[in-house]
Formats: C-alpha cells, structure tokens, sequence
C-alpha cells in the first residue's frame, strides 16, 4: 500500500502553464496545438486538461480511484488498478460497452467516437514511466511544482504539512483522501473544492459495494429461486397425480 | 392495372400495401444508417458523447427490447410450473417474441459496442463484479433457452421426434431456469444504474432499481401477451383468447397496483417525495410514465374493461408506454441533468432502431405462417393471404 503512488496537485501553485498538457500530449503521441490548447476539458485527444475557474486554474485527469469505480464495471476487465497505483487500460479486452465511462465519477474516461475500431483514452498516470521508476511527465514538466508525484503516503504528509504551515492559503481539506473511497491523484485549492468544479458531493465510501449489494444476491437468487420454482411444479403438478388417482378408483 | 400486352404487366409484381412500403423504408434507411456507423464510427451515426455514452441503442433497444421479450417467462412459469394449462394456447406466441426481442437486443448491441466483433470476450474474459458481466451471461444463457423452448415448433414442422423427446425430457428444469435467468437479468438492468447515484436523478435513483426493473418488466410481460394476442389474431384471423387475457388482466392489475406503490413508498423513504411537485422536466416525465401506468391500473380494475378487446388493447399499450417511459426516464432523462449535458438522438440513431422494430414484425409474421405456432383452431384460413394486415 505504502508503495502505491500518486500525484499531488497544488492549484495555489498551477499558473495555468498548460506545460502538463503538452508533455501529456507528447508522451501519449497525440497532436497538441493552440485549438486544442484552448479546449479545456478531457477528450480522446487530452487525457489531461487545465480548467481556467476565473483567476484560478484546475487541472483534469484519472483520479486514479484507490477502489475504481470503471474496473468493477468492467463486463471484461480491461481495467485494472495495479499495484503500483494507476488505473491501466487493456485496449485488448475492450469491447467498447462504454459502462466505465458512465459509471465514472469523475466523468473521465473518453471515447475515439469519430474511429471505426475506438478505444477508451484516459490518463494511466504514466504506467511504464512509473515501472521504470521515473516520475510522470506531467509532474517532471511542471514549472511551479503544481505537480509533483511521489509515494501516496508521502504526498498526503506533504499536503497536510502544507496546510499546516499555510493555512491561511488553503482550504483546510485535501482532495482525494476519502472521496468515493480515496484517489490517487491529490487536490489542495485555496477555495472550496466546488468552486474549481470538483465534485464534492461524492460519497466516502467506494462505489462499487452499491452494484456489489445487488450482484451477490445472485447465488442466493439462484438457489431459493430453483427450490421455490421447482416445489411449486411439483406442489401443482401432485394435485393432477391425485386427482388421476381418485378419478381411476371411483371408475373401478 | 391494364393488362393488355404491356411486358412489365405479365412480370408477377408482389402486392405492396402502405405497410410494405413503410417497412421497405425503414430497412433502407436502416441499412444507410448502419453503413454510417460501422464505416464511420459511433460519432458520425449517433448524438453521444464522453458525457452521455449511451443513448437510445442502449435505452430502448436492450432495455426495453429485454422488457418486453418479458412476456416469455412469466408465460412459461404461469402454464408449466403454475400448472395453469389453459394459457398453453398463448404460451408458443409468447415464447416466439421472448426469442426473437432477444435476438434483436444482440442485433442492437452490435451497433452499439464499440468492438462488436468481440462480444464474446465476457465468456473467456472474467469480471464477476461487473453487472454488465452478469447481463451479458443472462442474455446469452437466455437465449439459448429460448431458443429450445421455441425449438419444438421447429422440430414438429419436420416431424423430428427424436430430438423433440429430448426436449420434453428437459423442459422443467428448461423452464425453471429460464425463470431464473430472466429474474436475474430483468433485474440486473436496473442494477447497472446502481452505481450512478451522483448522476441518475433522485426520483429515479433507487437502492431498488433492480426490482422496480423486475416488477416493470413482470407487468409489461403480461400487457405484452394481451398486445400480441390481439395483433395475432386480427393479422391471422383467429379468434382472441378474451377469458384467458381478462383473468390475466387481473393480475396485471394488482402487480401493477404493487409496483406503483412500491414506487412512492421508496420515495418517501428516500425523502424524495418533494421532488414530485418541483416544476422541471424531469417532473413532468415521472408523471407521465406513473400515469402510464396507474390509468390502465385502475381501468383493469373494471369488469367491463377486462371484457372488451379494445379497452383491454387499450390498457394493455399504456402500460407497454408506461414502462418504456420508465427506462428511457432511467437511461436518457434522469441522466442528463447529473451528466451535465443533453442528449436527443440522432436520425440514424432512431432509423436503426426503427429498422430492428421492423425486422422483429416480419420475423415474427414470417414465422407464426410457417411455423405452428398457433394451437390449430377449427378451419384454419390456409394457406394465408400473401400479403395485407
């Protein structure tokens, strides 16, 4: 668990650079320019994308869900929450039913909507990088340390240390510690997180136990389903028996 | 037409009627719809997006097209584990629809996925978490039982009486477990939305989606019976089994009266139940679909209702729009506002479906003339006019 890792976004540090942005787009091998630039929301061609909130700024990605909501939905599991932390996509088992990205809470996984054979495009917190040791290209790009990526643990003493020694520069929570079970991707913010257009109406507790309530009923379903079934068939079926019965005694 | 000598007056033409005409429309703009899509992706052919993926296809087409194949199970456990015979006219019809509304949700969900071409990746690829993973299983199970309950006809049609044997042999535990599977999949329909609470709108969200789906889909099962016994016997001139539906017009009555009221005491426990009266959009679709349903509640109620074919017809496609308002409120209207967005589908959206309606008529017709389906019924008009409602 200690080693899961994660980012920690700081948006009282993000001068909306657009710097992660292009490096993701770099990285990904996907076309970066100034239209695109200006396209502030994620899309099959920005995994990552900075949101300009009045002066402020809010940077868009995976969460990276310590208990994913689109693995569980996943009739293939071509998602998967790896060990060392990111949410990665197995292009290969897809069958493009798109649950994940309704079931999404963060609304992030897109679609290659304008291709014959799509894939599902979102941010893997730079999955080989990670493996290889290397830190995200998003948080090795950033020139103000708005972005920095590290061990989970050690980000969210970072985070509270911030909060800590500035608390007159912070909104007095962190983002992602307890949201739909616990993110790997961190947000400070200066103003509550509703107002960078965080979703801060989210439960604590991992999505996925609702469809799990309702799914591990089936085995149940199944079994009294069968009895009750197959009692009355017989139940129903006994009275014809009977009725046969008596119908040949009464001839005889 | 005059016939004197012209050549294209001795050619044969079939007879067309509006009915054929329309129908021929629709394939054709159907067939340039799928072209759309599978030449030039779900972007070009639909109105989603990364913020609604799923739309009329999934909506309509597969939750509505599963409902109404409900039909199929509740028939098959009234007649073979209810032991009701008398319904055992009905029960091949109903089998009939179940099979090919099944079919047709496969046909719809090859458009809709984006890799149609790997459907079957669920049977290798495990995720048991996943309800998408349990629906995929109850279709393709389901299916298949469908497929054998229907097989008899088939197989009495060319007097196979060695794999009819086989059948009789299984046919209890085949119709227990397609009770079972349909329980389980009807159900998990509305499981798949449990997992949007901070997207479905409150008066739809519910900890009981799954069985508001399974009691929807039980009483759409029934109204569909009535709709198709009344279709089929006007399109082959039999006569409508109108005690048989009355007494089941009963029981779709009190299921119908249960399901409603289950729906409002889950609101009030919910503490939702002021939502009801608020004025958007959203409102005023609830109420449709609730009055969808709870009008044909209180005229089944009625004596005379039950007894007269059209006020019976009647009822019985209320609660067929009733449920089809349900699903749609659960998969389109109660999704757009927590999306963020607005969805309304593209033509080639609805042509498709509109196209997949058509083909499961034609099946259906085709079948019911070649097939007994239909117990034989003193003087039976044979051979069936060729072409005409």
């Amino acid at each position: 668990m200690s080693k899961s890792k994660a980012i920690l976004y700081d948006t009282t540090l993000c001068v909306g650079c657009r710097m992660c942005e292009q490096a993701c787009a770099e990285r990904w091998g996907l076309l970066y320019d100034d239209t695109i630039a200006k396209e502030e929301k994620l899309s099959e061609h920005k995994l990552t994308a900075v949101v300009t909130i009045g002066e402020r700024f809010n940077r868009r990605l995976c969460m990276h869900c310590e208990e994913p909501t689109c693995e569980s939905v996943c009739p293939v599991g071509a998602l998967e929450k790896t060990a060392l932390g990111p949410v990665v996509y197995h292009e290969d088992r897809c069958i493009g039913c798109r649950y994940c990205m309704l079931a999404c809470p963060f609304q992030v996984p897109a679609y290659e909507w304008s291709k014959a054979l799509p894939r599902v495009k979102k941010c893997d917190l730079c999955y080989e990088r990670q493996q290889a040791g290397l830190q995200t290209a998003c948080s090795e790009i950033c020139p103000t340390n708005a972005t920095i990526s590290g061990d989970r643990d050690e980000l969210i003493a970072e985070a509270r240390r911030r909060l800590a020694e500035n608390p007159e520069n912070y909104y007095p929570r962190i983002y992602g510690i307890e949201e739909v079970g616990g993110t790997s991707v961190l947000i400070l913010s200066a103003v509550p997180f509703e107002e960078l257009g965080l979703r801060a109406d989210l439960p604590r507790e991992a999505l996925p136990v609702l469809t799990w309530r309702a799914l591990s009923l089936v085995p149940d379903i199944v079994g009294v389903g069968t009895v009750l079934l197959g009692g009355i068939w017989w139940i129903t079926h006994r009275r014809e028996e009977v009725a046969a019965a008596e119908g040949k005694e009464k001839k005889s | 037409m005059n016939a004197i000598a012209s050549p294209l007056a001795r050619l044969r033409w079939p007879r067309f009627n509006l009915w054929h005409v329309i129908f021929w429309l629709v394939m054709l703009g159907g067939l340039y719809a799928a072209y759309t899509r599978f030449l030039h992706g779900l972007g070009a052919a639909t109105h989603l997006s990364d913020q609604f993926p799923w739309g009329l296809w999934i909506g309509f087409d597969v939750l509505c097209g599963v409902g109404l194949a409900a039909g199929g199970f509740t028939l098959a456990a009234i007649v073979h584990i209810f032991n009701i015979e008398r319904y055992k006219a009905i029960l091949r019809a109903t089998i009939l629809t179940a099979f090919l509304g099944y079919l047709l949700v496969i046909v719809a969900l090859l458009f809709d996925l984006g890799r149609p071409y790997r459907i079957w990746h669920a049977l290798i690829m495990w995720n048991p978490r996943s309800v998408m993973f349990e629906v995929a299983w109850c279709v393709m199970l389901y299916t298949t039982v469908l497929a054998l309950e229907f097989a008899p006809a088939v197989l009495e049609r060319f007097g196979w009486q060695t794999p009819l044997r086989w059948l009789r042999a299984v046919s209890i535990p085949l119709v227990i477990a397609g009770v079972i599977l349909s329980t389980l999949h009807q159900s998990s329909l509305g499981s798949l939305y449990l997992i949007v609470p901070h997207k479905l709108y409150p008066l739809w969200y519910s900890p009981l989606l799954p069985l508001f789906f399974f009691l929807s889909a039980m009483c759409v099962g029934f109204a569909m019976v009535v709709f198709e016994s009344w279709h089929s016997s006007r399109a082959f001139g039999r006569q409508l089994e109108l005690p048989l539906l009355a007494s089941m017009a009963r029981v779709l009555a009190v299921l119908l009266g249960v399901y409603l009221l289950l729906r409002f005491v889950d609101l009030r426990h919910r503490d939702v139940l002021g939502l009801v009266v608020v004025p958007r959009l959203e409102t005023w679709l609830f109420w449709l679909e609730i009055l969808l349903m709870l009008v044909p509640m209180l005229l089944l109620f009625r004596r005379t209702v039950r007894l007269s074919p059209g006020a019976l017809y009647a009822s019985a496609v209320m609660v067929i729009f009733g449920f089809v308002a349900h699903r749609l409120n659960v998969s389109v209207t109660g999704m757009e506002a927590g999306s963020g967005t607005s969805y309304l589908p593209k033509w080639t959206e609805v042509m498709v479906t509109l196209a997949i309606i058509a083909l499961g008529f034609a099946v259906f017709r085709f079948v019911a003339k070649n097939f007994p389906v239909f117990p034989e019924e003193s003087p039976r008009p044979l051979p069936a006019p060729a072409a005409g409602d």
